[in-house]
């Protein structure tokens, strides 16, 4: 029974501890699974933290795997999501030449058309931010690398979910216990 | 450091006074009712033991020979008593030394906690003499683990400690504590931790799941039970066992479950697993309903997942969802405290007698007593058997012993004919299968237990993998039995490469020392036996000792433990010879 490989989006509240990290990434160390993103900062709950890892797996690797994410004491709850659960966007920078700009006046259309943001311009080089979808990204980084790239660089999917994750009333449980 | 406010306290001792961290570490011990430990010293950690050399009244030191020696005879001490088993050592080679320890504990679900000393904070980081990032090797083998470096943190995190160490599905935690830390001031005040907010350690019992395994277990003709440690860790011996008579379940163990039902009890049809007994492995594949309850799966007790009790319905009893359909697909799951859990099934089952389908355990025992276990325990060849030691231990002991054994064929033995009458009395390496364990581990044992008869089984190469915790004996005058069954192989590995490596013996004979002289030197009364007329003397004579003993039995040289499921086979493959 081959089960389909699928991407989904893994959410983990945490405590905000020194370590987690080194616990949550000997999970997927162990079980050999690639770590194909992986964002963490604060969520929405004071002192809480929150992982968004994107891994291409079954769904029954994910429903494991997030079992023995729960299992660690420090998390809070975790959860697994696919894509159309989930609204999720990626973001990017360019660094390219100042140059290009006048040379190629092409690529002012191409900022333009792909809703990319100039963050800064200087005689030497000016830089690009753009968020959305990976395809779209991915795009835009073919488009420009005809002109040369000097410096690219892309963040780990950030996500939220169609759906309610319930943390904040299992917070509020312990405290009312 | 958030750890405090994340954790619900209870205030136990709360005369505040200006201390140093050291003491804090063992003024919390205390307060966790801590009254023996077990160590090493060095350079990380002397600030600590300058404090249990000064509290040493109230707190009891043992000083093993190696650490590994310390983490095992902490493991030791948490099994047979069911509290939590303390460790120390220094930082760097002392703390690596835990290590193997620490992984059997968690593997097996043993509450430790082990505190190791750390260099300077200012020195993290820059490779200082004996720095070791331990709570990094540590993380994938703790069920938690943490590291402190001020002094105010002591009490809090390790109140923290002892907490997840013992709760829910116990396991060992790691302190690392940086010498400044040690040598810093705080005021102490004890609070003992009643929760950690983001740790569930007990899922509540959903009576619909008990419920739901209440119908299929009255609907089953041939239901099965198999239990493992999670009814010793739970305390539900008693539930299982009014579970067990009321619905009439022939019931098997995992080796780690071993004495929740005594040996003798009518429904106990044995061990499952690859050396476990004929009737439950083959009937695995016949039963209808079978019933998990504190058990895990491992792959030594299912073999060949794809042919696992296909036929049957699954239910599974278990307080950690992790395991839920880990391994095996279950039909339906109870997500609990077993104690719990077993007390709300007991009133929903139907009274049963399953009379045929007990008879047919009781035909397939029968053709394992004519075939294997007549040969084991009532030998007719020359060469004595370990079967017949392990007999001869119940006789004198009347079944009462707590058996501590190592790994390999005399482990397995050891399981298979020890009489289990009490509970709690086989402490084994399961998970981990650590050969080494079984030394330390029954000193932990006896000093825990001083009232039981404590009698560690131990094969020839796994007696030299910890044999300097001889010195622990003698020093502590700890009265373990020690019975060493000497086949002059790594019998286990021997066995394997007669069966599946044309008997090539790479690397598996041993050319022993002599043991008695060696335990002589420790001044530890010994014996040599070969014969089987010397047996039954030798061992009343061990038994009744009020001090240490050692026995060397002299065993056949390639003797085998059947029956055997065959890596990867189905557990109806099982062999008898
Ligand atoms: C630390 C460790 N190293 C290696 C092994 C592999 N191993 C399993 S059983 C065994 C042989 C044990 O021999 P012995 O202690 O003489 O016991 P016997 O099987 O002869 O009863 C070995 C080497 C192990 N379990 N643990």
């Amino acid at each position: 029974m081959n089960e389909e490989i699928k991407t989904f989006t893994i959410s983990i509240y945490t405590e905000n501890n020194i370590g987690l990290l080194n616990r949550i990434s000997a999970i997927f160390q162990r079980r050999h699974i690639n770590i194909e993103s992986l964002t963490t900062s604060q969520s929405e709950i004071d002192g809480v933290n929150r992982f968004v890892i994107v891994v291409n797996i079954t769904e029954t690797q994910a429903k494991k795997i997030v079992g023995q994410f729960e299992k660690q004491i420090e998390v809070i709850r975790a959860f697994y999501h696919t894509d159309e659960q989930t609204i999720f966007t990626e973001s990017c920078m360019f660094k390219i030449k100042s140059a290009l700009l006048f040379e190629e006046p092409q690529i002012q259309n191409i900022i333009k058309e792909s809703n990319a943001r100039i963050v800064t311009v200087n005689k030497e080089f000016f830089v690009l931010e753009k968020s959305g979808r990976r395809n779209e990204i991915e795009s835009l980084r073919r488009d420009l690398n005809v002109f040369g790239i000097m410096q690219f660089v892309r963040a780990g999917r950030i996500a939220v979910t169609k759906d309610e994750m319930k943390v904040t009333e299992l917070l509020l449980a312990f405290n009312n216990q | 450091m958030k750890t405090e406010t994340q954790n619900k306290t209870q205030v136990v001792a709360n005369n505040t006074i200006r201390i140093p961290g050291s003491e804090a570490v063992v003024r919390s011990l205390i307060a966790e009712g801590v009254d023996i430990l077990y160590g090493y010293p060095g350079g990380a950690i002397m600030p600590v033991y300058d404090e249990l050399y000064k509290f040493q009244n109230e707190i009891h030191h043992v000083l093993t020979r190696h650490e590994q020696g310390a983490a095992h005879a902490a493991q030791g001490y948490a099994r047979i008593s069911g509290r939590v088993g303390v460790a120390i050592a220094t930082s760097g080679p002392g703390a690596t030394n835990l290590i193997t320890g620490i992984a059997d504990a968690q593997i097996d679900s043993t509450p430790l906690v082990c505190i190791t000393g750390q260099v300077a904070s200012h020195l993290l980081g820059s490779d200082a003499f004996q720095e070791t990032d331990i709570v990094g090797i540590s993380t994938p083998v703790t069920k938690w683990s943490c590291q402190i470096t001020k002094a105010s943190e002591i009490p809090g995190v390790l109140a923290k400690a002892f907490y997840i160490a013992r709760s829910g599905r116990p396991g060992p935690v790691l302190v690392d504590i940086t010498k400044d830390a040690q040598f810093g001031e705080l005021d102490f005040e004890y609070k003992k931790c009643t929760g950690v907010r983001s740790y569930t350690s007990v899922p509540k019992t959903n009576p619909e799941a008990v419920k739901a395994a209440a119908d299929i277990i009255n609907s089953a003709k041939k239901p099965m039970i198999v239990w493992g440690q999670g009814v010793i860790l739970g305390k539900a011996e008693a539930e299982l066992k009014a579970v067990i008579e009321k619905a009439g379940i022939p019931s098997a163990w995992t080796i780690l479950g071993a004495s929740a039902i005594p040996t003798s009890h009518p429904l106990n049809i044995g061990m499952v697993g690859m050396h476990g007994n004929y009737a439950p492995n083959k009937l695995t594949n016949e039963c209808d309903v079978l019933i998990a309850i504190g058990m895990r799966f491992d792959d030594r007790v299912t073999g060949n997942l794809n042919t696992y009790a296909k036929q049957a319905k699954v239910v599974h009893f278990d307080i950690d969802p992790a395991e839920i359909d880990k391994n095996v697909k279950t039909d339906v799951a109870v997500i609990g405290d077993s104690k719990d859990s077993l007390a709300q099934l007991l009133p929903l089952l139907e009274a049963k007698s399953h009379d045929a389908w007990l008879q047919e355990f009781k035909d397939l025992y029968d053709i394992e007593f004519e075939k294997v276990i007549k040969n084991d325990i009532y030998p007719t060849k020359e060469g004595l058997t370990m079967g017949e030691v392990l007999k001869q231990i119940n006789i004198e002991t009347k079944g009462s012993a707590a058996i501590v054994s190592d790994v390999g064929q005399h482990q397995m033995i050891a399981c298979r004919y020890a009489d289990f009458n009490v509970s709690k009395s086989n402490i084994t390496s399961g998970g981990l299968g650590t050969m080494g364990f079984a030394l330390p581990a029954a000193i932990g044992a006896k000093m825990a237990a001083p009232d039981r008869h404590v009698v560690a089984i131990i094969g020839d190469g796994g007696f030299q993998m910890n044999i300097q915790e001889l010195g622990t004996v003698f020093q502590q005058k700890v009265p373990v039995k020690i019975v060493v069954l000497n086949n002059e192989f790594l019998g286990m590995v021997r066995q394997w490469q007669q069966l599946f490596f044309d008997k090539r013996y790479a690397s598996t004979e041993m050319t022993n020392p002599d043991f008695v002289t060696i335990a002589k030197g420790y001044y530890i009364e010994a014996k040599r036996i070969s014969k089987r007329e010397e047996l039954e003397g030798a061992i009343k004579e061990m038994i009744a000792s009020e001090n240490s003993y050692f026995l060397e039995v002299c065993v056949e040289k390639e003797d085998n433990v059947f029956p055997m499921i065959p890596t990867g086979a189905s557990v109806s493959d099982i062999r008898l010879s």
